[in-house]
C-alpha cells in the first residue's frame, strides 16, 4: 500500500498506476454529482459538463454551502453513497472521461469494467467525515444548476487541496469491495455454522 | 413561543455539530484497535479530526443531517401545538444557519423544500409524563445508513433462522454483512425483536437514544448485544468496509409482543454520526445534555 499525490487533470498513465489500497492525496478539480445530476447526464447530455470533467474527478457529494461575500463556501461536504450511481457511471466514465469517481461504499461490476477499459479508478473517502473533507475545498470555482436541482442535488465545481482518499476499485479490475465482502461472508457462514446462499 | 424555537434551534445545531461523547469515545477506542498505517487506521483518524473539527466550527459534521426524529415529554394535557410551531421554526431558522443542510425533497418531482419541512417532516412524537416541566430529544439519522436498515420475517430459509433467540442472531449478523461500509461502519444497530412492521422500525430506532456502552437491563439480549458485537468486530468488514477490526461500536435492542402469526427482528442501521441531543425545561431553566430517556427498556 503506498501513499499518492495526484493532481487533476489526471492522465491515463497515472492512474492506470493506481492499485487497491493506496492512500491517495487528490488536489485540482472535484466536480460533484449525486442521483438527479447523473439521470440528466446520461439522459440529457449536456455539453458543458465535458470541459469540465475530461481528466477531472467526479464527487458523489451533496454538500451543505454557504453564500458568504465574494462566492460560495463549503460548510460540510463528505460523499454519499456511491452504488446508486452504479446504472450510470459506467456511461458517465465512457461519455465524458472522467479519470476517477470519488464517493463512498463502492461500486459494481460494471462500474469495475469501465474503470479497467477506459481507465479510471474509484476513489473512497470517509464517510461523515464532512467538515474536515470541506477544509480541504480550497475554492468554489462555479456551481450548475443549482436553481433546477437545489443545493445537494446541484453541480459544485470545487478546487481542492490534498483531498485523503482510499482506492478501492483500481484499472486492472480490482476492487477491495468484492475481497472484503466475499472474506467477510466466509466469517458469516462460519459464525451461522452453515452456507449462506 | 420565541424562546423555546431559539432553544430548539440551539438542540439542533447541538446535534447536528457536536457529536456525543460516548460516541467519541468508543471511537477513541476503535482507533487504538486498529493497525497504524492502514486504511482503517486513516479513517478513524480523520473520523475523530472531523468530530473536533465539526465542534470549533459549529458546522454540520456530516452533510447528510438527516431526519430528524423527536420525542418531546410534557405533563398530561399540555397543548402540542406550540411546541410543534416551535420545532418547526426552529428548524427552518437552523437551516438559514447553515447548522442543516436543506435535505427534504417532495418525493416524486424531486423539488427541495428548501427549509427542511416537508410531508412527514420532521417527526415529532409527544411522550405525556409526571413531571411538570418539558424535555425534548431529537435523533438526526442520514440517509446513507437508513438504506441499509432492513426487516426479516422468521422463519427465514436462507439464513435457516427459526423464531427463537439464535434466529434472531443469525439476522443481526446477516444485517451486519451486508450492510459492508455502506451505512458508513464502524455503525451501531438498533434492534427490534416482534412488533409489527412499523412499531418494529419505531422501537428499533429508539434504541440509539441509548449511550453506546450501556448494557442491556435484559440479561438475554445484553448477552445477544454482546455476541453479536464480538461477532460483528471480528467479520472483518471495517471502518468504511476498508477492512479491520472494528465494523460496530455497538448493539441495541428491544424485545416487543408480536402476533402468533408474524415474527419481525428489525434492524435499523446507523452510521457511527450518530447525532442526538437533549434538553430540559423547568420553568426558566434550560438544561442542555447528551442524556436521552427514549430507548430505555
Amino acid at each position: 500500500m503506498a501513499v499518492r499525490e495526484i493532481q487533476t487533470p489526471l492522465d491515463e498513465t497515472t492512474i492506470r498506476s493506481l492499485r487497491v489500497g493506496d492512500e491517495v492525496f487528490l488536489s485540482g478539480l472535484l466536480v460533484t454529482a449525486r442521483d438527479v445530476a447523473h439521470k440528466y447526464m446520461v439522459e440529457k447530455k449536456p455539453a458543458f459538463l465535458r470541459p469540465l470533467l475530461r481528466g477531472a474527478a467526479l464527487y458523489h457529494c451533496g454538500p451543505v454551502m454557504r453564500k458568504e461575500r465574494g462566492g460560495w463556501k463549503a460548510v460540510s461536504a463528505g460523499p454519499t453513497t456511491s452504488i446508486r450511481e452504479e446504472p450510470y457511471t459506467a456511461d458517465v466514465i465512457q461519455a465524458y472521461r472522467v479519470r476517477a469517481i470519488v464517493g463512498k461504499g463502492g461500486m459494481g461490476p460494471r462500474t469495475l469494467e469501465a474503470c479497467r477499459r477506459f481507465g479510471a479508478v474509484y476513489l473512497h473517502a470517509v464517510g461523515g467525515a464532512a467538515v474536515t473533507l470541506a477544509q480541504r475545498v480550497v475554492h468554489v470555482r462555479e456551481v450548475h444548476m443549482l436553481e433546477e436541482f437545489g443545493m445537494p442535488e446541484a453541480c459544485w465545481v470545487f478546487e481542492v487541496d490534498n483531498f485523503p482518499a482510499v482506492v478501492t476499485m483500481d484499472a486492472a479490475g480490482s476492487s477491495l469491495h468484492a475481497e472484503i465482502t466475499a472474506r467477510s461472508h466466509m466469517a458469516l457462514e462460519r459464525f451461522l455454522g452453515r452456507a449462506i446462499r | 413561543m420565541k424562546n423555546l424555537q431559539e432553544t430548539f434551534t440551539e438542540l439542533l445545531r447541538r446535534a447536528a455539530t457536536d457529536l456525543p461523547a460516548d460516541v467519541e469515545s468508543a471511537i477513541e477506542r476503535a482507533l487504538r484497535e486498529e493497525r497504524r498505517g492502514t486504511a482503517a487506521h486513516s479513517a478513524l483518524t480523520i473520523i475523530l479530526q472531523n468530530t473536533a473539527a465539526a465542534r470549533e466550527t459549529s458546522a454540520p459534521l456530516c452533510q447528510d443531517t438527516g431526519t430528524h426524529t423527536w420525542y418531546v415529554y410534557l405533563p398530561e394535557g399540555h397543548p402540542t401545538e406550540e411546541l410543534r410551531k416551535a420545532i418547526r421554526g426552529a428548524t427552518v431558522q437552523a437551516t438559514r444557519k447553515s447548522y442543516l443542510r436543506p435535505n427534504q425533497m417532495e418525493s416524486i418531482s424531486g423539488v427541495n423544500s428548501g427549509d427542511n419541512l416537508g410531508a412527514g417532516h420532521p417527526v415529532i412524537h409527544f411522550v405525556p409524563w409526571k413531571k411538570t416541566g418539558l424535555h425534548a430529544e431529537v435523533l438526526l439519522k442520514g440517509g446513507g445508513c437508513e438504506n441499509c436498515s432492513t426487516q426479516y420475517s422468521l422463519p427465514d430459509q436462507r439464513l435457516g433462522a427459526g423464531r427463537d433467540l439464535p434466529g434472531v442472531r443469525a439476522c443481526l449478523l446477516d444485517a451486519v454483512h451486508r450492510a459492508q461500509g455502506r451505512g458508513c461502519a464502524p455503525g451501531i444497530l438498533g434492534v427490534a425483536v416482534g412488533g409489527d412492521r412499523a412499531l418494529g422500525y419505531r422501537a428499533a430506532k429508539e434504541q440509539f437514544f441509548r449511550p453506546v456502552h450501556d448494557v442491556n437491563a435484559d440479561a438475554q439480549l445484553a448477552a445477544l448485544e454482546a455476541d453479536v458485537l464480538s461477532c460483528a468486530n471480528r467479520m472483518g468488514v471495517g471502518p468504511m468496509g476498508f477492512g479491520g477490526r472494528t465494523t460496530l461500536l455497538g448493539v441495541k435492542t428491544a424485545r416487543l409482543h408480536r402476533l402468533p402469526a408474524s415474527f419481525f427482528v428489525t434492524v435499523a442501521y446507523m452510521c457511527w454520526a450518530c447525532r442526538r441531543a437533549s434538553v430540559t425545561l423547568a420553568g426558566k431553566d434550560v438544561r442542555f445534555s447528551q442524556t436521552a430517556l427514549t430507548g430505555r427498556p
